[in-house]
């Protein structure tokens, strides 16, 4: 399971990484924005997305739906960590395709279970 | 900073006297019939409401000047004074707040992890320890497996007593890594202040500008500008009172699952 984490914020990327490793998830790479992001998408043969929403360069929507307009990239599953808690950016995500949505700040039970339920989804 | 009372219409009282007494003999001028003198008054009166702007802008541009002087920070040991001086303007002592923050989420990071393997390695060492000394209850153990147990425990006794020692002090250096926030706190708060007085000051520009306005008759088009929803909002504050905003992962999950999630 390779798992792709994207935020402008080293230590965020850092706890999600902390917190997947406690999870069983070991094989895990960063970026810190959509920019750098899509590229490593693309080349890299990803099984998962944890994106930030807010982030300079491409944002985290903007990156979610060019991965959902990508024919390989589509079925990619996404979970969103991040602050943004408008209701309508909250259904604009669920619109683009999002499987998953987090709101900062977040514990790690909380993690755990959207990532546990994105994966029994897709089994 | 002075004069956040005054009444600020942009006129001071000398200069109202000034209009009053032109604008009387203004009339008079015009009831003469003697109109060169007539428009000269009332380029007069234009000088008149000009100056007084003139004042009112030069003055508020003070006040902001001084606000931003004295926009500093107390420096409160001579390594801090060093680093504190170099840092004259709002977004400098913004960065050092990221820095700070960061620094100390790092630390805290190194810490916690390397802890969190030590905690772990205790826990396997004590339920293997565990098995065995069942064993041992049950009288399964042979002399030779006794034996050796015996010399594990006695290195495990010294090495539990090391990783606690160590485990407590990267706690304490974890206490202490938090201590950013008494910095970064007062550092937030003359930002904060600065931010006020800025306010204030623009706001009376605001209430001058609105009066020059309404003395030549100006009328703004006001411009809505659309953002654009992919942009992020941050972090919103006063989530609970806000009914366009989640205030938290339960609403969250009730929203998604209300759209069939």
């Amino acid at each position: 399971m390779k798992i792709l984490i994207v935020d402008d914020f080293s230590t965020m990327r850092r706890i999600i990484k902390n917190l997947l490793r406690d999870l069983g998830f070991t094989n895990t790479d960063e970026a810190d924005d959509g920019n750098t992001a899509l590229p490593m998408l693309k080349s890299g043969k990803y099984d998962f997305l944890v994106t930030d929403w807010n982030m300079p360069g491409m944002t985290g929507i903007e990156l979610l739906k060019h991965v959902r307009a990508d024919d390989n990239l589509k079925t990619l599953p996404v979970l969103m960590v991040t602050a943004e808690a408008k209701r309508d950016q909250i259904v604009a995500a669920a619109q683009a395709g999002v499987n998953g949505y987090v709101v900062k700040p977040f514990t790690a039970a909380v993690l755990k279970e959207k990532i546990e339920k994105i994966f029994e989804r897709i089994q | 900073m002075s004069n956040n009372n005054e009444d600020h219409t942009g006129l001071d009282p000398e200069a109202i006297e000034k209009l009053r007494s032109q604008a009387s003999e203004l009339m008079e001028q015009v009831n003469a019939g003697n109109y060169a003198r007539a428009m000269s008054l009332i380029s007069d009166l234009g000088d008149v409401r000009d100056q007084s702007l003139y004042r009112e802008v030069g003055r508020l541009t003070r006040s902001l000047h001084e606000a931003i002087r004295n926009f500093q920070i107390d420096p409160r040991n001579a390594e801090q004074q060093e680093a504190l001086s170099k840092m004259t303007d709002a977004s400098d002592r913004l960065e050092y707040v990221v820095q700070m923050t960061g620094k100390a989420a790092n630390r805290t990071m190194d810490l916690v992890e390397e802890t969190m393997p030590k905690a772990m390695a205790l826990k396997d060492q004590a339920s293997a320890f565990r098995d065995d000394w069942l064993r041992l209850r049950r009288r399964e153990m042979a002399p030779e497996e006794f034996r050796d147990l015996y010399g594990r425990l006695d290195s495990f006794f010294v090495s539990l007593a090391e990783e606690a020692d160590t485990i407590y002090g990267n706690l304490s250096e974890i206490l202490l890594a938090q201590d950013f926030q008494d910095l970064t706190g007062q550092v937030i708060q003359k930002v904060t202040t600065l931010v006020k007085e800025v306010e204030d000051h623009l706001l009376n520009l605001v209430v001058m500008a609105s009066h020059v306005d309404q003395l030549t008759g100006t009328v703004h088009e006001l411009e809505v500008q659309e953002e654009s929803p992919d942009k992020g909002h941050g972090p919103q504050m006063k989530a609970a009172e806000r009914a366009d905003v989640v205030s938290g992962q339960d609403d969250v999950d009730d929203l998604l699952s209300s759209l069939g999630f």
